[in-house]
């Protein structure tokens, strides 16, 4: 005789999701109680307090990070439609096959290896600086627009290495398919292997350009006046470093929602394969 | 599966906040505990052995790198050479210190005004004294008077100024947190933005690079930029302080620190006897014949 109501194993599916909760609950009071702890009774939090988190400090700050942002957005934008551009080029120039176009292979390969070996902040001032320096005729010596370029030339490198990924990861019975169909080797990687090859690479993608609209701080360094730069000034003109703070913020509402959308990319893709509709 | 992670979520963000609250309202005993940590300073606390310094029996100075001339020279503070290096040796001397009991450490601008304990007992660098930035930090008396100056090529827009109005029209740029930065926006009021650099030598890259117009800096260090470091720029010209309210230079402090009394006492003897002139001479003395910039 089965008693009605709820089975056992609802019950017992009840009692250790209720544990879970508990343990869950426990932990976090444990965990972020203690870090609370650890900071408030430092000895140095009041001073921290009053030059990292003053609210008339972020109020005043924001009227100066906040417009210089727009110049940060104007730097990424610009670089990311370039990079979208100039990044799957070149995973192509290195994925081709024909021996015809071994010197397009070797320079792709150099030009991935030597931009992605240097580091930002030195190409940006190589090029800022250097570039503007050899007194060309008829070559601006604009530092946005030099910034720019260096965090172009070296971000198409990284995406470029991913779109590469994203092309050797599609079968190869699917160029086989597509030649023996008729298409020409350049229809079957632009019709059949690059928009698959796209799409798998979406995630990493994405997550490049995150990290790619933090760096455009990195242009500061030539004199634009931009977010970080802004906060700095602000910060060296009243000696409190909430200005960085605030900056931080627009960073973040801006980085995490789009930090969500590359999660939820993944885990509709992971869905798609694991249910056999590959995309 | 989903009810149950929100579930999870919201006990934790429950328990979260009650952790936070409780904290919020400990804080405010915690404030009352670090009030008055300074201990009473005075001509008698002025004797070596009593002097509140990060090294016993050493007197820790701070200083960026590189260090520039004229106020360093060879990129060495610890040589004595140089305007600054000497006022440091000057003032370590007075307050009876052998120059081998002198350290120098390395104390770029922003951890010099960073809030905070200092690993130097004074940094000598250039550092303007402001109400502003008397908040954060201590500053001694001033041992330097100084003006700002603005450099540009000889050839070029900046040439030939000769009042506020005619550099107005040009891009201008200057290291961020100087006085010649405030110069700049409180006193030219360009048309145009100021580009703004993390140190000189990104504004010297700048100018070098022809993408500002011209620079702001303090005089000797302009007098420097023009004639050694960037061939065809000159000292377009100077702007005089007002006599009653003159910018200076002087030693910063951690905030509260009592070392500082002894030090002015220092400083006042130097002045008195007129080794800090002589020094000023020494090191200086090249930089008084620079075109005036008046306000017209």
């Amino acid at each position: 005789m089965r008693p009605a109501g709820p089975s056992r194993r609802a019950l017992a599916e009840r009692a250790q999701r209720r544990r879970s909760a508990l343990i869950a609950g426990v932990s976090s009071v444990v965990v972020f109680g203690a870090a609370a702890a650890l900071v408030v009774q430092a000895p140095g939090w009041d001073e921290v307090r009053a030059a990292f988190f003053s609210g008339s400090d972020l109020r005043a700050s924001m009227r100066d990070v906040l417009p210089a942002f727009t110049t940060n957005v104007k730097i990424f934008l610009v670089a990311e439609v370039l990079i979208l551009l100039l990044a799957p080029a070149l995973a192509v120039a290195r994925s081709s096959r024909s021996p015809l176009l071994f010197p397009v292979r070797v320079l792709a390969a150099v030009y991935v290896d030597v931009l992605r070996g240097i580091p930002i902040i030195l190409l940006i001032f190589l090029l800022g600086f250097g570039v503007p320096a050899l007194r060309l005729q008829g070559v601006t010596n604009d530092p946005l627009v030099w910034g720019t370029v260096a965090l172009v030339l070296s971000y198409s490198a990284y995406v470029s290495e991913v779109v590469r990924a994203g092309i050797d990861s599609v079968h190869e019975s699917q160029r086989a398919a597509a030649r023996s169909l008729g298409l020409s080797s350049a229809q079957t990687m632009r019709f059949v292997v690059l928009p698959q090859a796209v799409r798998r690479v979406l995630p990493p993608l994405l997550n490049d350009f995150i990290a790619l609209q933090k760096e455009s701080a990195l242009v500061s360094i030539l004199g634009v006046r931009e977010i970080a730069r802004e906060a700095q000034i602000y910060t060296s003109r009243t000696f409190n470093f909430t200005s960085y703070v605030a900056a931080a913020l627009i960073f973040l509402a801006m980085t995490i929602p789009m930090t969500r959308f590359t999660d939820w990319l993944i885990a509709r893709q992971r869905s798609r394969v694991s249910t056999g509709r590959l995309a | 599966m989903s009810v149950r992670m929100w579930r999870t979520m919201g006990a934790m963000a429950v328990v979260s906040g009650l952790v936070i609250t409780g904290c919020g309202s400990s804080d405010g005993s915690s404030s009352t505990t670090t009030e008055g940590t300074g201990t009473t300073a005075g001509g008698a606390a002025c004797a070596k052995d009593s002097l509140n310094l990060v090294t016993e029996g050493t007197l820790t100075i701070g200083t960026d790198t590189p260090a520039f001339p004229p106020w360093f020279v060879d990129d060495d503070p610890s040589n004595g050479k140089g305007f600054e290096s000497a006022v440091a040796y000057a003032v370590a001397d007075e307050m009876g210190f052998d120059a081998a009991d002198v350290t120098w450490t390395v104390a770029p601008f922003t951890n010099v005004i960073a809030p905070g304990a200092k690993d130097f007992d004074f940094d000598i660098n250039q550092v303007s004294i402001s109400d502003e930035r008397d908040q954060a930090v201590d500053f001694s008396s001033g041992y330097y008077d100084v003006n700002q100056a603005i450099v540009g090529f000889t050839d070029s827009a900046a040439a030939g100024a000769t009042t506020i109005a005619d550099l107005q029209g040009l891009k201008l740029g200057a290291q961020v947190g100087t006085t010649s930065l405030d110069f700049i926006n409180e006193v030219i009021a360009p048309d145009s933005e100021p580009l703004v650099y993390n140190d000189n030598s990104a504004a010297k890259a700048a100018l070098d690079a022809k993408q500002v117009d011209a620079i702001v800096l303090d005089l000797p260090t302009a007098f420097y930029v023009s004639a050694v470091e960037i061939e065809g720029t000159a000292v377009i010209g100077q702007f005089e302080a007002p006599a009653e309210s003159p910018e200076q230079f002087g030693l910063v402090f951690e905030e509260g620190n009592p070392l500082r009394d002894c030090v002015n006492e220092a400083i006042a003897r130097l002045t008195d006897s007129g080794t800090l002139a002589d020094i000023e001479q020494e090191w200086l003395s090249d930089v008084v014949d620079a075109p005036v910039i008046g306000a017209g």
